[in-house]
């Protein structure tokens, strides 16, 4: 083990990510040497690879030789229990319990992590790979359904009606939801008093309002109550209905966090209130009120059972949403997988690619604009 | 400093004092009323439907009665309505969910808050909030392509192995050499990996900003004092993100027991009140809706709409209870300069 003399620099970094890699008793080090922070040693590696790769060979034995288990799931189990147990045994014999501990907890925080990331990726690269046949021809966003059979081949007919009836209804429905949200939480947090709390608190409390309950809201108001026929306008109405508490609560929570120090500087400057609610407040917060309104709205997008409820289904292209009938992506997917027609089938996934990539840019927008503007100052 | 107020002094000149007037200018004014306006609007929309659910369901409870929350049929043809299944159904695939999706976003958090590169630790934050925002129809089809072939062997050797358990317990022959596949399908279970999908992120990004806030100086603290990083983790960011754990979770399950059309993408909607989730057919109450709602008038249309609002506040109980923990615990600390 050789020496090494750390800077105060030096130690102060490695003590703030020290591990429990001190595997060796205190008692065998020399006196004069510098202890060692955070150094992995070439044993500990040895012990946590060759415990999993122990593990891989006996996961194969017990599963392709001795046992009747088949499938990758059952394979990769095998291995992860295998390897805990190889790791734990490993470690003991070489370090203490502490350290026994500490790794086996490291592994299952990593499979764990690692779970949900495979299952994450698995979702994204099913939908694709399913909708792939009718997902690389350009008819898919450039036609419509109108006059095309159930088993017409993929190059026939597309889900651009579904994708201009998802963008006019949710692009009517944030055109209310958002100066209406954004509205209510900067009266929340700036204007406050008794009446706001009472706001504030029935927000709250509809966020709760599950999506379908909103549709149902509007099924029995607007369609049945006041007659209207099914159509664009009375989904857009539904999603709004679903995002404005959801818009105006996450307005709310980034409103808050603006750091009331800020306030009180403008308003000592002589500012007026609705000068420090523009200039200040509103400027502050607007990477995070964006991130916010962005999500509300790819929720909103993504949303099937309000549609379901009020849009109704056409094959063909409509833009007046006050028409009748407008199709919309999640509705189109809806309806097509249910078909059981293999090739309906494949176009519900290439509309649910569409879907996903929508969202995915809506997202990655979001993030873009909640970067802090560099040289705004 | 010391300031002396001299006020037998008569003002010198013409340094008047500033009149400083408390009263807001119009444009002030305006903003206020303008700003409690959109409030007001806000909570008629919003206050509206609440309301409007609450009225709607008040003849259906005065027609059925308690009879509405113990009749586990749904049909209005012979005026047997009741939620009493599909709560149940509603209530196993969350607890499903919840099972699955608990453990994970726990793992999920801690590695993303303390094991995580801190290079990498922006994009995983970005992935778990891309994971809430995939709609939940793909989730679905997911869920009902992709995941049923192969969690109906998990069930089969569930039911195999530990069908002691009543909920693993499949009325089926589990050691029959062609074993019907099919009891093993549509379930509670493979709907509960599905809305699973949506509670994790949910759950994991409440947890992870919990942790994130345990305070730094009693991590170093724990490090100072020897501890490994899970003995650290345990003394300090578990119990420092207790509320932050349960609050998430309550939420994820406000989320697992509205959500309708991955739901109803996968079961096989059935009216009996079981507790065997591995086998096929349940129900829940936003599945009942979005099946039953193209059909139904009048006193029916009603009944839903009171089932919807049972739904609601359910939904609400559980996430007012999940703010209060949240908030109750050391973490809700404010922000200021």
């Amino acid at each position: 083990m050789t020496a090494s003399v750390d800077t105060d620099d030096d130690a102060t970094r490695q003590l703030a990510r020290v591990t429990s890699m001190r595997t060796e008793p205190a008692t065998r080090r020399p006196v004069s040497a510098a202890r060692r922070l955070s150094q992995t040693t070439d044993e500990d590696r040895i012990v946590v690879w060759g415990s999993w790769i122990g593990a891989l060979a006996l996961a194969w034995m017990i599963d392709c030789r001795l046992l009747p288990w088949t499938g990758a799931i059952s394979f990769i189990l095998t291995w992860f229990v295998a390897g805990l147990l190889l790791l734990a045994l490993a470690t003991w014999l070489t370090a203490g319990t502490t350290t026994v501990v500490e790794r086996t907890v490291s592994a299952v925080v990593h499979g764990g992590a690692f779970l949900v990331a495979v299952a994450l990726m698995s979702t994204i690269g099913y939908i694709v790979a399913r909708g792939w046949s009718a997902l690389h021809l350009p008819n898919l966003l450039t036609q419509d359904m109108s006059g095309v059979t159930p088993r017409d081949p993929v190059s026939k007919g597309g889900v651009l009606h579904a994708i201009v009836g998802s963008l006019i209804e949710v692009g009517i429905a944030i055109s209310v939801v958002i100066p209406l949200g954004i509205g209510t939480a900067v009266f929340m947090t700036e204007v406050g008093g008794r009446f706001a709390k009472v706001v504030r608190t029935v927000v709250e409390a509809m966020t709760a309002l599950p999506s379908i309950v909103a549709g149902l809201f509007i099924y029995t108001t607007l369609l049945l109550g006041l007659g209207l026929p099914k159509s664009g306008l009375a989904a857009a109405a539904a999603i709004g209905v679903m995002m404005l508490p959801i818009v105006a609560r996450a307005s709310d929570v980034v409103l808050r966090v603006v750091p009331s120090g800020l306030r009180e500087a403008s308003l000592a400057l002589g500012a007026s209130r609705w000068r420090t609610v523009w200039n200040v407040v509103l400027p502050t917060a607007r990477p995070s009120l964006v991130t916010a309104t962005i999500l509300g709205v790819a929720r909103g997008v993504g949303e099937t059972s309000p549609v379901l409820l009020t849009s109704g289904a056409t094959t063909f292209l409509v833009t007046n949403p006050t028409s009748g009938p407008m199709n919309s992506l999640p509705l189109f997917i809806y309806s097509t997988v249910r078909s059981g027609e293999p090739i309906l089938i494949a176009r519900a996934f290439a509309a649910a690619t569409v879907l996903l990539a929508l969202v995915l840019l809506l997202f990655t927008t979001a993030r873009l604009l909640a970067r802090p503007r560099k040289g705004s100052r | 400093m010391t300031t002396i107020l001299r006020a037998d002094l008569e003002p010198v000149g013409e340094a008047v004092p500033r009149q400083i007037s408390k009263a807001e200018s119009g444009a002030d004014r305006l903003f206020v009323h303008a700003m409690r306006m959109t409030g007001a609007t806000m909570l008629v929309i919003v206050g509206g439907i609440g309301i409007f659910l609450a009225v709607q369901g008040i003849p259906t409870f005065r027609h059925y009665g308690l009879h509405f929350f113990t009749e586990t049929q749904w049909e209005p043809e012979t005026d047997k309505v009741g939620v009493a299944a599909v709560l149940v159904g509603t209530l196993s695939i969350a607890s499903v969910a919840l099972l699955i999706a608990f453990p994970l976003s726990v793992l999920l958090a801690l590695y993303i808050s303390e094991y995580s590169p801190l290079r990498f630790r922006g994009i995983l934050i970005s992935g778990v909030d891309l994971m809430a925002a995939v709609p939940s129809i793909i989730y679905g089809l997911w869920g009902a392509l992709f995941i049923q072939p192969k969690a109906l062997y998990v069930s089969h050797w569930l039911n195999e192995h530990l069908g002691f358990i009543p909920f693993f317990r499949v009325d089926t022959d589990a050691r029959a050499a062609a074993w019907q596949q099919t009891s093993y399908t549509k379930s509670a279970f493979v709907a509960g990996i599905a809305v699973a999908m949506m509670v994790i992120p949910m759950a994991t990004s409440v947890m992870r900003e919990v942790f994130s806030q345990a305070p730094a100086g009693e991590r170093e603290a724990a490090y100072a004092l020897g501890a490994t990083r899970w003995g650290m983790i345990r003394s300090v960011v578990l119990p420092f993100g207790r509320g932050g754990i349960i609050g998430g979770t309550m939420l994820g399950l406000g989320r697992a027991l509205g959500e309708t059309i991955a739901v109803v993408l996968i079961i096989s909607p059935a009216f009996i009140i079981k507790a065997r989730v591995l086998e096929l057919g349940t129900n829940s109450v936003s599945a009942l809706i979005a099946l039953r709602f193209g059909e139904a008038t009048g006193v029916q249309l009603q009944a839903l709409l009171a089932a919807g609002f049972i739904l609601f506040v359910i939904t609400l109980m559980i996430n007012t209870a999940a703010a209060i923990v949240v908030s109750r615990s050391r973490s809700g600390a404010g922000t200021d300069l």
